[in-house]
């Protein structure tokens, strides 16, 4: 029982880290919490969706094609959104125009798709065995390598790439890095690309597994992993990864041993008691104001 | 011709006239020094230089090219390289890194090449790590190429800063107080540094400094500034010689 609340929690969790990671990347170089970010998740599972059911193409392919329609969409908020009111106006326009961005697109969604769930064709053999006393299923499999290499991935790139420095250095200093001749607009245009790829490729790994999609979907996926990132130290990439597995395996756990119905309490619970208790995160530095 | 000219460049601030009517001329291969009091708009002036402000009135051209419209990082591609004031160092990356970046945005490979790791990418990254190891050696810093920015000495932290303004082959360099919080035997290294800099790499420095022992001694061509305007401008001699910026600034020996 605790290892198979703990497999489905990890699952869970990982999905909440894709998410997360573009929460993270975006604050931790603009200190904007996008909030349009559930929506590109969302998008994200549609796009999957029309790949799967109008072109048959099979899992691997709706990733990709939902990563490359998300990653243009993530930078087109960006541009019509963030862009015009950075370092023109106070922190709150640009937040306020996340909420309007991230309304905006669910409702198109809404409008376009309609507001009834949606279901994934049976493009995958969702069969399962056994391990032990654990019943593993094909999609979290999927889910956890799928995840797992795209993190390693994303650590990679950060690490040892020209742009994923120039995102570390942008994330320590914008204008420092600018006045070094870094073109800060396009490493900003990089991370949303980067963040919304990886929603993208959550959203349709989560559509298959629970089979639902549908427009709203986003809103609550999107402050689960807005609040691992912050329980993770949101600026903090491993701290996203982290925070989102906990988050999950934690969810997980209260559902099986308290009450299902406590299942978003615990999960904004954690929220309220890491604001309080540890403001900065597990991983996250505490920021010492510059004078 | 003059590799910066400044031609009436007045900043305001909401009222306040930080800069009024800057007129200058920086040539080619000099050691130009700025100086004034506190508040005098020195630090304003680089600023604007560099494109964190745009500026109310006036021009500047920077080798024929008019750049007071231009943003940051377009500025600093054109040649223009600066430190600042506070060291504001990536804490975060390496010390290699610290270089790197900065040398890094002439290069063409893109991302997907650089994620795929194609030959063009590799050999840029290559020239990359070499330009930027020259530099840390030149500054002293080697031996600590792989640690954190953060972790190294006031001093060190000074250097690196110029190391990587120095990255992307600047033709001007901006130092703003670059002797701030040096003791006497290092403000000497400095003042070799700065010549070697300039001697060797054929730049024109543009400095901000309140020293003035080492401003008087490095300084080729002086301009001092005083609420925003520039008051006096001359060689060492004649500066120290000016009843103005004897009145304004150096004060008067009793």
């Amino acid at each position: 029982m605790l290892w198979q609340q703990l497999l489905n929690g990890l699952t869970l969790g990982s999905t909440y880290a894709l998410i997360a990671l573009g929460y993270t990347m975006v604050y931790g170089i603009v200190q904007l919490i996008n909030f349009a970010h559930g929506e590109i998740y969302m998008v994200g599972a549609f796009v999957g969706l029309v790949l799967v059911t109008v072109w048959d193409v099979n899992l691997g392919v709706a990733m990709v094609g939902a990563m490359a329609v998300c990653m243009l969409l993530g930078v087109l908020v960006e541009r019509i959104a963030y862009r015009p009111l950075r370092g023109k106006s106070s922190r709150l326009s640009p937040l306020i125009s996340a909420l309007g961005a991230s309304i905006f697109l669910s409702t198109l969604m809404a409008l376009i798709a309609g507001v009834n769930t949606r279901r994934y064709p049976a493009i995958m053999d969702l069969s399962s065995f056994s391990w032990g006393p654990v019943q593993v299923s094909s999609m979290q499999v999927i889910i956890l390598l799928v995840s797992a290499l795209l993190m390693i991935g994303l650590q990679f790139m950060v690490r040892k790439t020209r742009i994923g420095k120039a995102m570390r250095a942008c994330s320590q200093d914008l204008d420092a890095a600018a006045l070094m001749g870094i073109n800060v607009n396009r490493v900003i245009s990089y991370t949303f690309a980067i963040g919304s790829a990886l929603a993208a490729a959550g959203g349709v790994m989560v559509g298959v597994y629970y089979n639902a999609v549908w427009p709203y979907m986003g809103t609550m996926a999107g402050l689960k992993a807005f609040a691992a990132a912050v329980l993770g130290g949101i600026g903090s990439i491993p701290g996203a990864m982290l925070g989102g597995l906990t988050l999950g395996v934690l969810e997980i756990m209260g559902v099986a041993y308290i009450s299902s119905s406590f299942k978003d309490a615990i999960a904004f619970g954690i929220l309220i008691l890491v604001l309080i208790l540890r403001p900065q995160g597990i991983l996250g530095e505490k920021i010492s104001k510059k004078v | 011709m003059p590799v910066l000219e400044l031609q009436g460049v007045s900043q305001e601030f909401g009222g306040l006239r930080a800069l009024d009517g800057i007129d200058m001329k920086v040539e080619h291969n000099t050691i130009f020094g700025i100086i004034g009091p506190n508040g005098a708009g020195k630090t304003t002036l680089f600023n604007v230089i560099t494109g964190i402000y745009t500026p109310t009135e006036g021009s500047l051209i920077f080798r024929d090219t008019p750049i007071a419209s231009l943003s940051s990082h377009k500025v600093a591609r054109l040649g223009i390289g600066r430190t600042f004031q506070n060291i504001r160092l990536f804490n975060r990356l390496s010390v290699l890194d610290n270089v790197k970046v900065a040398a890094n945005w002439n290069r063409s490979a893109g991302l997907l090449a650089s994620l795929l790791g194609m030959p063009a990418y590799v050999r840029e990254q290559k020239q990359c790590s070499t330009k930027a190891e020259e530099l840390i050696t030149m500054m002293g810093l080697y031996e600590k190429r792989r640690e954190y920015a953060q972790s190294l000495s006031y001093g060190e932290q000074r250097r690196l800063e110029i190391a990587r303004a120095l990255a992307s082959n600047p033709c001007l360099l901006l130092l703003d107080e670059p002797a701030a919080g040096m003791n006497s035997s290092e403000k000497l290294e400095l003042m070799d540094l700065i010549w070697k800099i300039r001697d060797d790499m054929q730049l024109t420095i543009l400095l901000v400094e309140h020293d003035m022992h080492l401003v008087m001694n490095i300084c080729e061509q002086i301009a001092v500034l005083d609420y925003g305007r520039k008051i006096a401008e001359g060689d060492p001699e004649q500066i120290k010689s000016d009843p103005r910026v004897i009145q304004s600034y150096l004060g008067v020996e009793q």
